[in-house]
């Protein structure tokens, strides 16, 4: 049964992903304006040397046959070439990789930590400071990632000069250093979102029975809580991580631009203003694949979270 | 929730739920006023808003330029307000299209069931693995640059998020007995569609969407500070920010921090007012 459903899923996954594959590929397929001419930088060429380039990067080959060559090319690692650095777009990814890493596991951090704390302190905490936290996370929830950078940047690294402006640092302790301004920024609106979901779930869980039953066993309030109503609250927290990962991951485009950190958001960023399509097409399918693969570990582990879930018995009452 | 729903429900019920009237209205009027100026924004403006006055760079608020001018010269409450429309409009649009769209296809996906609603349903699934933003920068690289492309590009990337709605409520209202009345009445399946069944989960969906209006500003506004999808002579609030930011490492802010403070203020305003409303048609539905 359980084999059958990780199997299902894992089908559904490829899918998935095949699908996106297709859309990405597609839509870059259909823009306006040849990829050569970008290729060329607007010199004037022979019809040979753009017979050349067309040939170079399989321009002339019909749609599916370049789809499959594509797709054929990143299932064994290789994502295509980039236009403007002309090299291969695995390697200028993993180069920007670490910066962009540490910046978006030091936000989730915060995210997970302050996000439930906030939500948990919300729903328990009497009606003044479930207020204030509404009040708080509702600011959160307006505030953009980079309008966050620049109130950052403007009372830690200007008025009180604490933090760097720019860049991400070399080594890991200045690394953490310079990126700790960057992920608060990318970390505020997630919080906000993540403090609101935990609220939600937990006031739910608390006007249940099961809690008035524990409660009139005698049972601590603060055991009753963390037993009977944070622990039941975790299944909506799980369900939203994928999002709240993929939506981490996107905003990093937003805060690596307002801290000038050369990461994966940065490669996007001057990739998509110069119209360097390889790469693009590389970080749209890497943002899906993590989406789709976030929410089937969720999935998988929903059972871990809720024991009365059991994997492969589906409920579509939902 | 079921386990095994990949879906994601952004927590937009369960959100302010008081009985704060005097919040709700304070932002209310504050988002009709936003709007307002949206309306009328390029013809408040003192002054031209792309007026390039050096003399008066970087200086802070004076006659001449009551909120002070930014690097350039040009005059901040002039941009302010002329950004006014593009920040707004944009997301209007956004939410306008996104609407209609996801009802059609929630509604259709709801009242045939079977291989539609299954075809539909996943191809809404596959559109909620792409973040919006996301969407809207593949769209406004490959597309080019101006409004139409991130607009487009980010109904699209919330029409799923109504359209489940709509295809939910549509099965939820499939069941009611008024629906077969109709039907044994002779009328088509179109006319109930359009006369009854779309007025009655009209509030639901509304709901839904006034909740997505703020979220298609804060992406609207990410990507005009990229330098993404607004035409160059156009001030919108993100682009201000993005010219400003050198300023304000500088230790010149105004320039950079009051658009900020009118995105945080216009987007709290419309999600007070839009979580209300929700809360409100929730709490009616039971």
């Amino acid at each position: 049964m359980i084999a059958r459903f990780v199997l299902r899923r894992l089908l559904e996954l490829a899918l998935t992903l095949v699908a996106a594959s297709f859309l990405v590929f597609g839509a870059v397929h259909l823009a306006p304006g040849r990829p050569e001419t970008f290729l060329l930088g607007g010199r004037a060429a022979s019809p040979e040397a753009l017979a050349a380039i067309r040939a170079q990067y399989h321009l002339d080959d019909p749609f599916f046959l370049q789809y499959l060559k594509w797709a054929g090319g990143v299932l064994t690692g290789d994502l295509g070439r980039s236009m403007q650095y002309r090299s291969p777009v695995l390697g200028l990814i993993e180069a920007r990789l670490p910066s962009t890493l540490l910046l978006i596991t030091m936000a989730a951090v915060l995210v997970v930590v302050l996000g439930i704390g906030l939500g948990r302190l919300a729903a328990v905490g009497g009606p003044a400071t479930d207020s204030a936290v509404l009040v708080g996370t509702s600011v959160a929830l307006g505030t953009p990632s980079f309008v966050a950078a620049i109130g950052l940047l403007w009372v830690f690294s200007v008025q009180l000069g604490w933090f760097p402006t720019i860049g991400s640092g070399d080594g890991l302790p200045d690394m953490i250093y310079h990126l700790t301004l960057p992920s608060l920024a990318l970390a505020l609106y997630w919080t906000g979102w993540l403090a609101r979901v935990t609220r939600g779930a937990m006031k739910d869980q608390l006007a249940l029975e099961h809690v008035t039953v524990a409660r009139s066993r005698g049972l601590p309030e603060r055991l009753v809580i963390r037993r009977h109503v944070l622990r039941n609250a975790l299944g909506p927290v799980a369900t939203v991580s994928g999002l709240t990962l993929s939506g981490l991951v996107i905003s990093t485009v937003l805060v690596e631009a307002a801290f000038g950190i050369g990461g994966l958001g940065a490669l996007l960023e001057s990739s998509v203003q110069v119209k360097d399509f390889p790469v693009v097409q590389a970080i749209t399918l890497l943002v899906v694949a993590l989406f789709t693969v976030t929410n089937l570990i969720v999935d998988l582990c929903y059972p871990l979270v809720d024991p009365r879930v059991r994997l492969g018995v589906r409920s579509d009452a939902g | 929730m079921s386990a095994v729903d990949p879906i994601i429900h952004r927590p937009v019920l369960a959100g302010l739920r008081t009985g704060r009237n005097r919040l709700y209205l304070t932002c209310l009027a504050f988002a009709a006023l936003m709007v307002a100026v949206a309306l009328a924004g390029p013809w408040l403006a003192p002054a031209d808003p792309n007026a390039s006055d050096l003399g008066a760079a970087l200086t802070g608020p004076s006659p001449a330029h009551p909120l002070g001018a930014d690097a350039a010269g040009r005059d901040t409450l002039s941009r302010l307000l002329a950004g006014a429309s593009a920040s707004l409009l944009g997301p209007i649009a956004v939410v306008l299209f996104s609407t209609v769209a996801g009802v059609l296809v929630g509604v259709t996906a709801g009242w045939f069931g079977g291989w539609p609603d299954t075809f539909l349903s996943r191809a809404a699934e596959l559109l909620l693995a792409f973040p919006a933003l996301l969407v809207a920068i593949v769209f406004v690289s490959l597309y080019g640059t101006g409004l139409a492309a991130p607009v487009i590009a980010l109904s699209l990337a919330y029409l799923p998020y109504v359209s489940r709605l709509a295809r939910n409520l549509t099965l939820s209202e499939r069941r009611l007995p008024y629906l077969a009345a109709y039907r044994v009445q002779g009328f088509s399946g179109l006319a109930i569609c359009v006369r009854h069944l779309i007025p009655n989960i009209a509030p639901v969906v509304l709901a839904q969407s006034s909740v997505n209006f703020g979220y298609a500003l804060l992406d609207l506004s990410a990507l005009s500070y990229l330098g993404l999808g607004v035409p160059p002579l156009t001030p919108t609030w993100g682009s201000m920010i993005n010219d400003g930011q050198s300023a304000l490492l500088q230790g010149h802010p105004l320039s950079a921090i009051l658009p900020c403070a009118a995105i945080v203020l216009t987007v709290v305003a419309f999600n007070v007012v839009a979580e209300h409303w929700a809360d409100r048609v929730s709490r009616r539905r039971g």
